[in-house]
């Protein structure tokens, strides 16, 4: 079947899609939210080693993985933004940003209140968290110089060209990180050896799904604002406005 | 009237940078100047005890270069920017990249060069070792070249923006990271007996990296910057 | 020798113009009219490739400039607002950078007459900051003299300038057109050549 995959690159019609497409998303997310929590804190057993307390991961896990993938899904936007100069694709970047650093300062958050009980400490250095707390100082750069410039293009390229030297720098700035790591024998917080048992497995897969879908339904409903307001001189916002929507 | 090769563009491009950084010395003792300061300012803040003062002697000098680094990268390309000879720069029949890598070069040479020089002598107040400080010396030298060289990429990417010297900061300093880990890491290893060449090596291997890669990277960013 | 075709501008949200055509064969002039605000600035500096249009191409001697890049540049010259000298060095140095960029070798005898025609005598080794704006001008005009261009574009290149520098100016110009050289301009001053045709483009 072909569809006419170009007609939906052109923000004037995104905009009605995505707007239809945010239920799909945003229910499910709700649910499996509902769902994933339900087994994680209800479901799977009590850990041998670290007792009721690791089941933070199922929160900190999700948001760690998503926090990463967004911030290359969000360069590879912005790069087809700067090479092809289609709008929307640097629209969806800049919608996703936010999200972006939400994930991976839940991680740091939730990351921190693990080792509490673990180590007492509010915060270590562990080589993850440490690469995540540069993670979100990407992200914020990002955020920060697309909002310092006043011309929307020259905003979205300067932005485009951050994220994408940010995302070639991500492994050399990890690989540095666990370097340091191990070279001062720093803490790791790290999951027990033992395989994990089913029902926590379960757990963190739906939580995954649902931090995945979250991400889609509000990564959507920004867009669709970034539109408004980039657009907003021309003729169908304002019919758009007429009809009361 | 002969032609100029890309080398001798290059040579003329630092000379002339080299010769605008002369006649404004003042930017250049500032910078040193800050160095010093900040590098004294941690022994006022966790206190005198010599043994701690060593151990962290290479993380503060590394610090301290950083951010030292970070103070003129504004001036970069800002004063060409704002009298138009960067437009003109933008319109040479020669590769931008070139010209852009010139000026990371005399960049380097105003505010890399005396840090390297510099800090040696800083070292010495923080009871570090020959060596260490040897190994100081050589990771700030094959360091600090990547310094202005990402940060050139920020300075371009903020041009003429109000935000400035802050924003730029946030956008280069967690690049800089890995050289910050690697140099006085290095340094560490003096003490600690592990391989100093290892981590020095890959210092070099990021610098290698740079020298390729920035300044096409600044050239782009440039012309988004200049639209 | 150079073409525009459909061109089309916008500065932020902001259309300029559309569907812009334009050629310019060797030896012509032109100059671009218009209100403030209507896109002359825009226009040149398209040409010049510092902005992107938003449409329609821009050729030199048939081909894109987009592609020929450095080859296109060449044979530019553009002067625009600034005076793009650096104020801590002299006329001489100022010149003999301008046009190293360009990938010139200037020797010292023949800057500094440049310089003399342009009315600077005795002031080519001063540091251009204690120049008058007028005299800072023709430190910027004089790259005019150096190289060999063929299509210069120009932004009022008269602003600050006094009589005997204007007629100085359409001198050069005039000279440039008779060695088949191409001039586009905007300006608010009046510019004559003698006996040469004056094109105009309006920007409405």
């Amino acid at each position: 079947m072909a569809i006419n995959w170009f007609k939906y690159s052109a923000p004037t019609t995104f905009y009605g899609l995505a707007g239809r497409l945010v239920p799909w998303f945003a229910v499910p997310a709700a649910l499996l939210f509902a769902l994933g929590l339900y087994i994680g804190f209800f479901v799977a057993p009590v850990d041998a080693v670290q007792g009721e307390a690791y089941r933070i991961i199922f929160i900190h896990v999700p948001a760690s993985i998503l926090s990463m993938f967004l911030y290359l899904i969000m360069a590879g936007y912005a790069a087809l933004g700067l090479i092809f100069n289609t709008r929307l694709s640097s629209m969806m970047a800049t919608a996703l940003a936010p999200t972006g650093a939400l994930f991976a300062f839940i991680s740091l958050w939730t990351g921190a209140l693990w080792g509490k009980p673990m180590w007492g400490a509010w915060w270590v250095w562990d080589a993850r968290l440490t690469s995540e707390l540069i993670l979100l100082f990407l992200y914020f750069g990002f955020i920060a110089l697309h909002a310092s410039i006043d011309d929307a293009r020259r905003a979205d390229r300067a932005a485009a060209l951050l994220a994408i030297v940010g995302s070639v720098n991500v492994p050399i700035i990890y690989f540095s990180v666990k370097w340091w790591n191990t070279l001062h024998q720093g803490s790791t917080i790290k999951f027990t050896g033992t395989s994990m048992h089913v029902a926590m497995q379960q757990a963190m897969f739906v939580t995954l799904l649902a931090c995945w879908m979250y991400a889609v339904a509000v990564t959507l409903l920004r867009v669709r604002s970034i539109i408004l307001e980039r657009e907003r001189n021309t003729q169908w916002v304002s019919e758009l406005k007429e009809a009361g929507l | 009237m002969n032609q100029l090769t890309v080398f001798n563009l290059l040579v003329l491009v630092i000379r002339r940078d080299l010769l605008l950084a002369m006649r404004r010395r003042a930017d250049v003792m500032t910078i040193l100047v800050f160095f010093i300061l900040v590098v004294s300012l941690f022994p006022l803040g966790v206190g005198p005890e010599m043994d701690m003062l060593r151990k962290m002697a290479p993380g503060v000098l590394w610090v301290a270069a950083l951010l030292a680094s970070m103070l003129s990268l504004g001036r970069l390309f800002s004063a060409d920017y704002l009298d138009g000879t960067l437009e003109q720069m933008m319109l040479a029949p020669q590769s931008l990249s070139m010209l852009v890598l010139g000026k990371m070069i005399a960049h380097w040479v105003v505010s890399g060069l005396p840090l390297v020089l510099m800090a040696p002598v800083l070292g010495l107040q923080f009871d570090m070792s020959g060596q260490a400080l040897l190994v100081l010396m050589l990771g700030l030298l094959l360091g600090t070249p990547i310094l202005s060289m990402l940060g050139a990429i920020g300075a371009a990417l903020t041009l003429g923006l109000r935000g400035g010297g802050v924003l730029l900061s946030l956008l280069v300093l967690p690049l800089c990271i890995p050289v910050l880990i690697f140099g006085s890491g290095a340094v560490e290893a003096v003490a600690s007996g592990l391989s100093v060449v290892s981590n020095l090596s890959l210092i070099a291997a990021l610098l290698v990296l740079c020298l390729v890669f920035t300044p096409w990277v600044t050239a782009q960013a440039l012309r988004i910057s200049m639209e | 020798m150079l073409e525009v075709s459909n061109l089309a501008c916008s500065r932020g949200d902001h259309r300029l113009f559309s569907g812009l055509n334009l050629a310019l064969l060797p030896g012509q002039i032109m100059q671009v009219r218009g209100e403030n605000g209507k896109g002359k600035t825009s226009l040149l500096r398209t040409l010049c490739g510092f902005l992107s249009p938003d449409a329609g191409k821009i050729s030199w001697c048939g081909e894109d400039v987009r592609e020929l890049n450095e080859l296109y540049f060449a044979n530019l010259l553009y002067l625009g607002h600034h005076n793009a000298i650096k104020d801590e060095l002299s006329a001489l140095e100022n010149l003999q950078i301008t046009a190293g960029l360009a990938g010139i070798v200037l020797d010292e005898m023949t800057a500094v007459s440049a310089l003399r025609r342009m009315g600077l005598k005795g002031r080519e080794r001063l540091p251009t900051k204690v120049l008058s704006q007028g005299q800072r001008r023709r430190v910027a005009l004089a790259r005019l003299l150096v190289g060999d261009a063929k299509l210069w574009v120009l932004d009022e290149p008269l602003t600050a300038l006094d009589v005997a520098a204007v007629a100085l100016i359409q001198e050069l110009l005039a000279e440039h057109l008779r060695k088949q050289g191409m001039v586009i301009f905007t300006t608010h001053q009046p510019l004559i050549i003698e006996g040469v045709e004056m094109r105009h483009l309006s920007l409405v």
